[in-house]
């Protein structure tokens, strides 16, 4: 007998591949896939989610499936750190399908059976990744959620560019997925079975291990979108329709992440302090690198891509201290890093759903997603601008929401540094929190830009109207974006005020991976404080927060107008006096970032010609480019064509020559074998 | 009701630090007046300033949003809480648990943010230009400012910052190379986070040095009375939070009220001091040109990383 929560799961699961089949039926054909569909999978969503979050209260359960190969079946388990990332799955997902319900109302039917089938083959191969329990269950379903997503992405093929996105994301989703399957080869070494129970148990030697290792990490890290192996994500991620690149900034992204945890915290286990080293760097280049190309951008969907890039960093960089300290015996520290990384990656996948949900309404209603032809949405889309700001507000970890909860356990964890015993890691590890300092700084920076730019000022005259049919002008979205919406932002506030219920839920993950959870003391505290180790070292009570930051504002609001007055008058902006002010007078997203452009200059490849002072139709053109594509894609790619131009030499079109190197190839077996 | 004592004092300092706000900042402004040999303004011209603007009718640009609107009361209330945080008067306050160092920062980063949307809102090129120009000064400045309170969390093992001064008061006085580091790190985070010389000059409307003021070009009234009163808060919350790190003597703990008097007397001494310290450096210094503020704010983030790892170095 299956215990409930796992049996649950793979009902949802079952559920996901049944919506999906039947959006292809041509009899339910598009009415279903429009009115039913959708719902029914938020509904399957919202189930997984509650399961996830029962498992994380029970006993590890696992099964057999009657699926998979002969002798080789299928193995799933249900243990806290899958229920964690399932109800993270199913919490994000409910609210993504139920705006997806809106956002793809207006497909022609023949799409949205595609889209359908597609978006909930993706749905469910991500809960089955979760769930596997063995190499070949989750190789299988790691292949099916890269497919499906590619066939996602590259849902608008008729445009080349997109095409390209989605090639270059299967390139580096089979580079990574090669990757995973080498590591899993080294854990199994030629001996015993597949599944995890018998990788975990394999004693490898520590220069095998290292090999493990790093093998998963670049491997999972290239699906993460960590660098060098980012190149895909900003790519990739836009070029999908909005929901789709919610599901895979917000959740796909994070299966890598619970790919990482599991694979080196479970299954290579004796996790050692140099390859926290390791993670760390990597993490904190590409936390820096996110930030400082997403200010660059002005397409809204790949700024906020870059920025998936960015809190991916972030993530590892929780991980990152998480295995140092447990590489030097600390496992207590440990915990709280791993705990740390967890509540980011469900932070991140809450707020950066909801950001690109928001950059998908602005398409739908308005079709544009060029900051620089945005301007004044508040005024007419009000409610998506409310969403919009909270979803700001978390990504730039401002308290009292949920992206600050993580930065600042974040930060108490490189202030464990002290308990260290290696001098040289104990003074490093604050540079880490000074570059965490940095980013978040940056990223509040950024977001005020998009902020500023498109809801606030005036409406700018759009030059790069996106074609889509359905946008209408005028007005806000649909009520089931906005809920999809009001969904994620509540997760933002919950997050963000009351972190002490999800702390207790992730000490049980942290405790069943590294053996010991958070001290006594540090839940002894009840459910207002946030105390990550000992009360009298740090502590923290958003609620409190919460409620006397309201509490000063509501005050002083009342002050004022009891003592004086709330009188109002409306006139034309003042601006120094300045009579003639146009929309175009405005600030663009490329004017925002031009400071950071001269602060940090060398980082960006910058092509940029300037009109001269006699130009009568002036153009100023400024284009940045990756530095990685020239230092490490372009010179394989280069490799690349240049051995397949050999190897092409061999193919003459000529029947003769084929069979000539048949013959030579069997006189040399002869030889060889004889 | 045994914390009752306790949140009395912490209410009676909230309540201090918003009244004596301006009072430091006509302090200011009489000090660097008679530097430049000027004949200087009364103390409380500032009081008379906010009065002055509450009693006008608010003129806002047709289109503003409610954003715009609210943006004033959240920056005073922003200002109003760190106001309490800080132990100014007294250790060990009933709400410094709720928030430490790192939610301190935060509360600036807000109403930082707040305060550049509300630029943006109208949709005029001044109000963008200041956004703009805030959010470069601030992205150097908030990490910088991290540092050097996590150089003073590393010396006392916590992130409280009552605990930090606790701390940092009652130890036996030595000479900590990593707080030197530190105090020269939080001085220039000091002048560029409160608009001051040679960041910014809050005296100029001049479009091509005027970072603060463009920002709040737009707002009139009692809006500008808030923002101007919640900038004086700030200049008070940032003057006690370096006393606090680096001059913690004379302070109370919270309830005692029999401390009260020295730790006021010990508080308007030193803020004497600061304030003329300020006007000094205002005077005997030029305004940088805009992209002179990065390097300045680079060097003050790299003195704070320095003064962390010093500490780590010397403790081995």
């Amino acid at each position: 007998m299956i215990p409930a929560p796992l049996a649950g799961a793979l009902a949802c699961v079952v559920i996901w591949f049944v919506l999906g089949g039947f959006s292809l039926v041509p009899a339910a054909g598009a009415s279903f896939a429009r009115r039913a569909a959708f719902p029914l999978g938020a509904l399957a969503g919202l189930a997984l989610a509650a399961f996830g979050l029962r498992a994380i209260w029970e006993p590890a359960a696992s099964a057999t499936l009657l699926l998979g190969l002969p002798g080789m079946p299928f193995h799933v388990r249900l243990d806290p750190l899958a229920g964690f990332f399932l109800f993270l799955l199913g919490a994000v997902s409910t609210a993504i399908s139920i705006s997806a319900a809106g956002y793809f109302r207006g497909e022609t039917p023949g799409r949205l059976a595609l889209i359908g089938l597609q978006y909930f083959v993706f749905l469910a191969s991500m809960a089955l990744v979760i769930l596997a329990d063995d190499a070949y269950l989750f190789m299988v379903a790691w292949e099916t959620m890269a497919l499906a997503s590619y066939f996602l992405v590259t849902t608008d093929h008729q445009q080349s560019a997109i095409r390209g996105a989605g090639f270059l994301y299967l390139l580096i989703a089979h580079l990574g997925a090669l990757a995973i399957l080498l590591c899993f080869g080294i854990l199994h070494g030629g001996r015993g079975d597949y599944t995890f129970a018998a990788l975990s148990s394999a004693h490898l030697t520590p220069q095998w291990a290292t090999v493990a290792f790093l093998l998963a990490f670049f491997g999972f890290g290239a699906k993460a979108g960590m660098i060098p192996l980012h190149a895909w994500l900003p790519e990739a991620h836009p070029a999908a329709p909005s929901p789709v690149s919610a599901l895979m900034s917000g959740v796909m992204i994070k299966t890598a992440i619970y790919g990482m945890v599991r694979v080196i915290y479970d299954l290579i286990g004796g996790v050692r302090w140099e390859w926290g080293v390791i993670v760390l760097v990597i993490a904190a280049g590409t936390t820096l690198f996110g930030v400082l190309y997403a200010l660059m951008q002005h397409d809204l969907k790949r700024l906020l891509a870059y920025h998936s890039v960015e809190n991916i960093g972030i993530i590892l960089l929780g991980l990152g201290m998480s295995m140092v300290f447990i590489g030097f015996g600390h496992p207590m520290a440990g915990a709280l890093g791993l705990i740390a990384a967890l509540y980011h990656t469900l932070n991140h996948a809450v707020f950066k759903g909801l950001l690109f949900l928001g950059a998908g309404s602005i398409l739908h209603a308005r079709g544009l997603r060029d900051l620089n032809d945005m301007g004044g949405l508040i005024r007419t889309m009000p409610k998506t601008a409310l969403y919009f700001l909270v979803g700001a507000l978390a990504i730039s970890a401002l308290p009292p929401l949920n992206g600050f909860v993580s930065e600042w356990l974040t930060f108490q964890v490189a202030l464990q540094a002290p308990i260290l015993g290696h001098s040289v890691v104990r003074s490093i590890l604050p540079l880490f929190a000074a570059t965490l300092a940095l980013a978040g700084a940056l990223t509040a920076m950024c977001f005020v830009k998009v902020y500023g730019i498109a809801f606030l000022g005036q409406p700018r005259e759009p030059r790069h109207p996106v074609r889509d049919p359905h946008a209408h002008s005028g007005g806000d979205v649909g009520p089931m974006e906005q809920f999809g919406m009001a969904w994620l932002a509540a997760g933002c506030v919950v997050l963000g005020v009351f972190p002490v219920a999800m702390l207790t839920v992730l000490n049980r993950v942290a405790a069943s991976l590294t053996g010991t959870g958070l001290s006594t003391d540090a839940l002894a505290s009840g459910w207002l404080w946030l105390v990550p180790t000992t009360p009298a070292q740090a502590s923290y009570s958003p609620v409190i927060f919460l409620v006397v930051i309201v509490g000063v504002v509501l005050l002083t609001a009342l002050l004022v107008h009891r003592f004086y007055h709330g009188r109002v008058r409306r006139s034309d902006p003042w601006d120094c006096g300045f009579p003639e002010q146009t929309p175009r007078m405005q600030d663009t997203a490329d004017a925002f970032g031009q400071p950071i452009r001269h602060v940090f200059g060398p980082i960006y490849l910058m092509k940029r010609s300037l009109p001269g002072p006699d130009d009568a139709s002036p153009r100023f053109v400024l284009k940045i480019e990756d530095r990685h594509w020239y230092w490490i894609y372009l010179p394989i790619a280069r490799l690349a064509d240049f051995v397949s131009a050999r190897v092409a030499l061999l193919q003459q079109g000529r029947i003769s020559f084929y069979l000539l190197y048949s013959f030579l190839t069997l006189i040399a077996l002869l030889v060889f074998v004889a | 009701m045994t914390q009752a004592p306790t949140i009395a004092f912490q209410i009676f300092q909230s309540i201090l630090v918003v009244l004596a706000a301006p009072l430091l900042m006509g302090w200011v402004n009489q000090c660097r007046a008679w530097l430049q040999n000027r004949s200087a303004p009364s103390i409380l011209l500032p009081y008379y300033t906010l009065a002055k603007l509450f009693h006008k009718d608010a003129v806002i640009a047709e289109h503003a949003s409610p954003l715009f609107r609210l943006t004033p009361y959240i920056l005073f209330g922003c200002m109003w809480l760190a106001g309490g945080i800080v132990p100014v008067l007294a250790t060990a306050l009933p709400f410094a648990p709720a928030a430490d160092i790192i939610a301190l920062v935060a509360v600036f980063a807000l109403a930082r943010v707040f305060a550049a949307l509300a630029a943006m809102d109208i949709g005029t090129s001044f109000g963008g230009l200041g956004a703009r120009r805030e959010m470069l000064i601030g992205f150097l400045a908030e990490p910088a400012m991290l540092m050097t309170l996590f150089t003073a969390a590393f010396i006392s093992g916590s992130t409280q910052l009552t605990t930090i001064v606790d701390v940092l008061a009652h130890r036996q006085f030595v000479i900590q190379p990593s707080l030197a580091f530190a105090a020269v790190a939080f001085l220039m985070v000091l002048l560029a986070e409160n608009a001051r010389i040679p960041i910014d000059n809050p005296t100029t409307h001049l479009e091509l040095t005027m970072v603060h003021e463009a920002m709040i070009l737009e707002y009139s009234a009692r809006h500008l009375a808030l923002i101007e009163w919640g900038a004086a808060i700030k200049l008070f919350a940032y003057m006690t939070i370096g006393f606090a790190l680096f001059a913690p003597w004379g302070i109370a703990t919270a309830g005692d009220w029999a401390g009260l008097p020295l730790a006021i007397a010990a508080l308007v001494a030193k803020l004497a001091v600061a304030g003329a310290g300020l006007a000094l450096i205002e005077t005997v210094s030029a305004k940088f040109r805009l992209f002179r503020a990065p390097e300045f704010l680079s060097t003050a983030f790299l003195l704070a990383v320095l003064g962390m790892l010093t500490h780590f170095l010397l403790r081995t």
